[in-house]
């Protein structure tokens, strides 16, 4: 126990004689959660759309005037043709284009229908179908308007069947987040990328960074035994991950108003097992590198999988059934869906249990690999 | 001439020989872009949904049915109690409460009106709303058929054509932000560690006694690295295209210069990573924390910039990987030509010489 707490007390003085540490520990996590979480929006306003009237006839003028209205909407240009339009988008100034037929205002008079054709950038897959789901809301505004007040026109029997034409009303309600805003949705995820980024990397470059000094020689000739060796490594990241997580909290209170509507202190607990796995991947990726340069690699590897496949910024239930798969594996993934759950949903300690116990199996067995994998040898 | 050579030849010795990291930098990206250009997806699927239905009548059910049968929904199960639905919500089990309202057929049929109540877990504002959107797609289908409007008078048509990439594949969006991810953070890594390494154990100070210029050894290390970061682009972009099925729809050549411009950007930001830190963990704590967050956050390569507050707009302006990631996708997905990406080549080089001057400055001041 002694040989343990000396570890220790060698660990943080080592850490701490390296200035740039402690300041990344406090003002890491306050500048990514005040900057970033203002980034993610996958709400579309602002859509540029480029309106091609070859019409020019009252209907086609109020289907402009709606769409210029509509707060999704900017209209960047109203080009003769459609090449010019087209032009416009391939040098980024329009997301899409809206093109209304000569004789749209005398199908609409005449015929009782008419068309409009819609051309939309869609690089950006999501951004492109809520484009057009938009224009389509506004376009059957419009021809909602037009039967209201076109409706004297019409023979006695249509204007009849249209009185009776049943009516279901759909009334949402945005459950946890009702304001739909991302923002609550991304912080909690923050507060586990900066965990995994802190946690992963200081522990994956902390015994490699003792092999190229050399100082790990000195270890492996007095009598300190592989496990005492890897906790002595493991707790200081541990308390570095709680300051972080304190800090975060704090932060994300202050700056967004945002506290875990569940409990705190689960939010505190399930960290704490998750720091755990973390470090120690980030100590196994150490125990295999021969220089820094290749632990940093690995580590920014498996890090960037972890957060990438982890459901912070696309849903893992949308991910193809192998994925999904390694999200079992994954500690990000489990950490996130129990903050977000504590955060937003207001769960219980109890609700989150099983992602805690899954969290608590990954951290066995990454440290226990990590001791394994630790060899005393020059 | 003969010197530099012999200096580049001697980096690329130093790095030949040593095969793991060489292993790790070239399988890095294979790896990477498969798991990611396979796996990440933005598109809303598996929406588990419930019914609370009081009073079952063919309406109802009818509803429900279209709903189960919809490949988005993924059917949990009939509620029997508001408190059962919310309590699945809370602990995370379920994403879509579709609740009826009691006598719901008898009520469409008598007052012409009845409404539907879609309780979504909306804590991903995303998902929320467009399993709304799908639910209300469906249940508007349904009164649709239950009009037997032959005609609705007035109505206007939509003829949607998506061009660029017609079958919304996520692939064609984030392909190119992961070539300008995994670049940036290999290549400062690389540079920034490695030379900073040569400082920590002093053999910088050998070379910087050799009779080669500073400018010339400076560029000579690099050479070797820009080498190994262009085959890393290289085996990305087979891959992207042979594997993951993203086109190629502009000239190549131009792909290669725009790619060029980025690798030596970031090699560049290495080098004065290299010159503000004299630790290797520092270098490798500041290359991490300024290459993948920035990147992941602020390059367009997941979340749209224009949706940004201008802060946030103005900061992307200084990421890097959001010029060459608007550049690669002008050029692969779209097809454009140089006239249509001057404006990204010529911040790239600005950059890169911006970077270059501030590291020429800081090199001579630590030799004075």
């Amino acid at each position: 126990m002694k040989t343990l707490k000396f570890l220790i007390e060698k660990e943080f003085k080592q850490m701490f004689r390296n200035p740039l540490i402690p300041k990344m520990i406090v003002m890491y996590p306050i500048m990514v959660l005040l900057l970033f979480p203002w980034a993610v929006s996958f709400e579309i306003k602002n859509i540029r759309i480029d309106v091609v009237d070859h019409s020019k006839s009252t209907y086609s003028r109020r289907l402009t005037d709606k769409i210029e209205a509509s707060r999704y909407f900017i209209l960047n240009d109203t080009p003769p043709d459609y090449r010019t339009a087209m032009l416009n988008m391939e040098h980024g100034e329009t997301d899409m284009i809206l093109e209304i037929p000569s004789s749209f205002d005398v199908d609409l008079v005449k015929n009782k229908a008419s068309g409009v054709g819609m051309a939309v950038n869609s690089v950006n897959g999501t951004q492109g179908l809520l484009g057009s789901n938009y224009i389509m809301q506004i376009v059957n505004d419009l021809s909602s308007e037009l039967r209201a007040e076109l409706m004297h026109t019409l023979p006695p029997q249509s204007r009849a069947s249209m009185i009776r034409m049943p009516q279901i009303d759909i009334v949402p309600q945005y459950k946890f987040n009702p304001s739909l805003d991302y923002k609550n949705f991304m912080i909690p995820g923050f507060m586990v990328l900066l965990l995994t980024l802190i946690c992963g990397i200081l522990p994956a470059l902390n015994i490699v960074m003792e092999k190229e000094n050399g100082t790990i020689q000195q270890i492996n000739v007095t009598p300190v035994n592989r496990i005492h060796f890897i906790l002595a490594k493991l707790i200081p990241f541990w308390v570095v991950g709680l300051v972080v997580m304190i800090i975060s909290v704090s932060a994300a209170y202050l700056l967004y108003g945002l506290w875990p509507v569940g409990s705190v202190m689960a939010v505190l607990f399930s960290a704490i097992v998750f720091i755990l796995s973390i470090s120690g991947l980030g100590l196994i990726i150490s125990n295999y590198s021969e220089t820094m340069q290749q632990a940093s690699f690995l580590v920014m590897f498996f890090i960037l999988i972890l957060i990438l496949l982890g459901g912070m910024f696309t849903p893992v239930s949308s991910m193809p059934a192998w994925a999904q798969l390694i999200a079992v594996i994954n500690p990000f993934n489990y950490l996130t869906d129990t903050f977000r759950m504590l955060y937003l949903n207001g769960s219980k300690l109890a609700d989150v249990t099983g992602n805690l116990l899954a969290l608590g199996v990954i951290a066995i067995v990454l440290n226990g690999w990590a001791v394994f994998s630790y060899k005393k040898r020059g | 001439m003969k010197q530099f050579i012999a200096f580049v030849k001697k980096e690329f010795h130093h790095i030949m020989r040593d095969n793991r990291t060489l292993l790790i930098i070239l399988g890095m990206p294979v790896v990477e872009i498969l798991l990611f250009g396979f796996a990440i997806n933005m598109e809303v699927q598996d929406i588990r949904v419930a019914f609370y239905d009081p009073t079952p009548d063919d309406f109802t059910t009818g509803i429900a049915e279209r709903i189960r049968q919809n490949s988005y929904f993924n059917y949990q199960g009939k509620m029997q109690s508001m408190e059962e639905m919310e309590e699945s919500m809370r602990k995370g089990k379920l994403d879509l409460a579709v609740v009826f309202p009691q006598k719901f057929q008898e009520s469409m049929v008598h007052s012409g009106k009845a409404a539907v109540q879609l309780l979504s877990n909306s804590s991903d504002p995303n998902r929320g709303s467009i399993s709304v959107t799908y639910a209300s797609a469906i249940i508007a289908g349904f009164q649709q058929e239950q009009a037997d409007l032959i005609q609705i008078p007035f109505r206007i048509e939509t003829e949607n054509r998506m061009i660029y990439n017609p079958l919304m594949k996520s692939s064609y969006m984030f392909v190119p932000g992961i070539m300008g991810l995994v670049l940036m953070i290999i290549c400062t890594i690389m540079t920034s560690v490695s030379i900073v390494r040569e400082k920590e154990r002093g053999t910088m100070e050998v070379l910087l006694a050799s009779p080669l210029k500073q400018g010339t050894m400076i560029f000579a290390k690099t050479i070797p690295y820009m080498v190994i970061s262009f085959i890393d682009f290289i085996i990305i972009l087979l891959l992207s295209y042979f594997v993951l099925g993203v086109p190629v729809n502009g000239s190549l050549l131009l792909l290669f210069l725009v790619a060029i411009l980025y690798i030596t950007l970031t090699l560049s930001y290495g080098l004065t990573v290299s010159t503000l830190v004299d630790k290797q963990v520092n270098a490798v704590i500041f290359s991490a924390t300024t290459a993948m967050i920035p990147v992941l956050m602020l390059s367009g390569m997941i979340f749209p910039i224009d949706n940004m507050p201008m802060v946030l707009q103005t900061l992307s302006a200084i990421v890097p990987a959001r010029w060459f990631i608007e550049a690669v996708r002008k050029v692969m997905i779209q097809g454009l030509g140089i006239t249509m990406i001057w404006k990204e080549m010529l911040i790239l080089i600005g950059m890169i010489l911006f970077l270059l001057g501030v590291t020429i400055a800081k090199t001579k001041k630590r030799l004075e």
